[in-house]
């Protein structure tokens, strides 16, 4: 258990997807002017990462992974040059899925985040995700705790940016810095409070 | 002759005064990890362009033959092709170099440059203006991150492209490495500033204030 709960806090503050990896810094960027847009982003990128970080890591093991076709009596088949196109296949149908599923049941849940599950669809920290687990190998327990782990990264720095901007907007800044300028300054000082977080993982 | 100029100017427009990172901000997800030395941030560059040239090509010469409803998901599996086409190429023949990138080549399909290429110039235009437009985007992508990569590899480590530009102080020379240049807040930082930059002299690119502050009677 140890090893899981290590693994959540390392993924979600030593390798903060957006501000270590720099991966989906576009929307990062883009949605966090206020912090409610920026929380609905945090919570649809949580649920989607957990959800399907774990599924790519079933179907790379079971179809794609070298040696995978073993069982039947195809030892040499490597399919893994075909896990991007997969990866991206998995996460836009499940973004899709989870759409009409909370549609159908969850229809508040659905008029507060439902805006930001298109966007998720190609979203580089999701796919980051997925194609890290594979990098790392990571088994299908570690795959989830990962991915729940570095949705929540997301979702905590985006929700702090958000904050910080808000409070920002009525400043008196620079004209070729407001907007997008100050946002980068801004990440950047966020990403140095971070770096200091891997001296935590590195014990 | 006018169509020549034509093309030019849909090429040169994206690099500087519509640069897809400083102004759109499209397409810095992948950028910034790779551009720690200057070599990988090349590269990079160099694959995304080809990419996003070849993917506007061929969604243009198809552009009649793609329904409209599933445009999305046919642009998608081309340029993921072309980036798993890429990525299988740096594999064989730069293996060194494709470690480094790490996932990062694979990234370049989510980048918003291509798809935003394809979809919003190569869908209703002929193959070559969307060809050469893709190369604009392309090419202005490629700058900001060499820039980005060329500036933290040189006060970094004081090399550029693995020579000695700068002579180490530890060597005899009198340049001290700025390790903080090596880190993921420097990337932040430089592009913070070259934003700056350039919206400081093409002032309308300027972002308006949200809340603008009440005329005081001053001059400012």
């Amino acid at each position: 258990m140890g090893d899981l709960g290590a693994l959540f806090l390392r993924a979600m503050f030593a390798e903060n997807m957006p501000l270590t990896y720099f991966l989906g810094l576009c929307t990062f960027l883009a949605l966090s002017r206020r912090t409610d847009t920026a929380f609905g982003l945090g919570v649809a990128v949580i649920v989607v990462m957990g959800v399907t970080v774990p599924l790519n890591q079933l179907i790379y093991s079971a179809v794609l992974a070298p040696g995978a076709w073993d069982w039947a009596g195809m030892p040499d088949v490597d399919l893994s040059y075909l896990s991007l196109l997969t990866f991206i296949g998995v996460v836009a149908a499940s973004v899709q899925l989870l759409e009409m599923v909370l549609e159908r049941f969850l229809p508040g849940v659905q008029a507060a985040f439902g805006a930001f599950l298109p966007l998720l669809a190609i979203h580089c920290a999701i796919l980051g995700g997925s194609l890290f687990m594979v990098e790392r190998r990571y088994d299908l327990s570690e795959a989830a705790v990962y991915g729940l782990g570095s949705g929540a990264g997301f979702a905590l720095a985006v929700v702090m940016l958000g904050a910080i901007r808000t409070r920002l907007a009525h400043a008196d800044l620079p004209a070729g810095l407001r907007g997008l300028g100050i946002a980068f300054l801004l990440a950047g000082m966020m990403s140095l409070g971070f770096s200091s977080f891997a001296q935590m993982a590195a014990q | 002759m006018s169509g020549a100029g034509n093309l030019w100017a849909i090429l040169t427009t994206p690099i500087i005064r519509q640069n897809p990172v400083t102004l759109q901000i499209l397409g810095i997800c992948s950028a910034l990890a790779v551009t720690t030395s200057l070599d990988t941030a090349l590269t990079l560059a160099i694959s995304l362009t080809l990419v996003v040239v070849v993917s506007a090509g061929i969604v243009s010469v198809i552009r009649r033959h793609i329904p409209n409803a599933i445009r999305l998901i046919v642009q998608i599996i081309i340029v993921a092709s072309l980036v798993i086409v890429v990525d299988q190429v740096l594999q064989a023949y730069f293996f060194e170099l494709s470690q480094r990138l790490s996932v990062f080549v694979s990234l370049i399909a989510t980048n918003c440059i291509v798809l935003g290429r394809t979809e919003s110039f190569a869908r209703s235009n002929p193959p070559v203006p969307a060809m050469v437009d893709a190369l604009g985007s392309g090419l202005g992508y490629g700058l900001v991150l060499v820039l980005v990569g060329a500036c933290r590899e040189l006060f970094g480590t004081g090399r550029l492209l693995g020579w000695q530009v700068l002579p180490l102080a530890d060597q005899g020379g009198w340049f001290t490495p700025l390790s903080l240049m090596l880190l993921a807040p420097s990337a932040f930082f430089l592009l913070g500033g070259l934003v700056w930059m350039v919206r400081s002299i093409w002032s309308e690119q300027a972002e308006a204030p949200d809340f603008p502050p009440h005329a005081t009677g001053e001059d400012r």
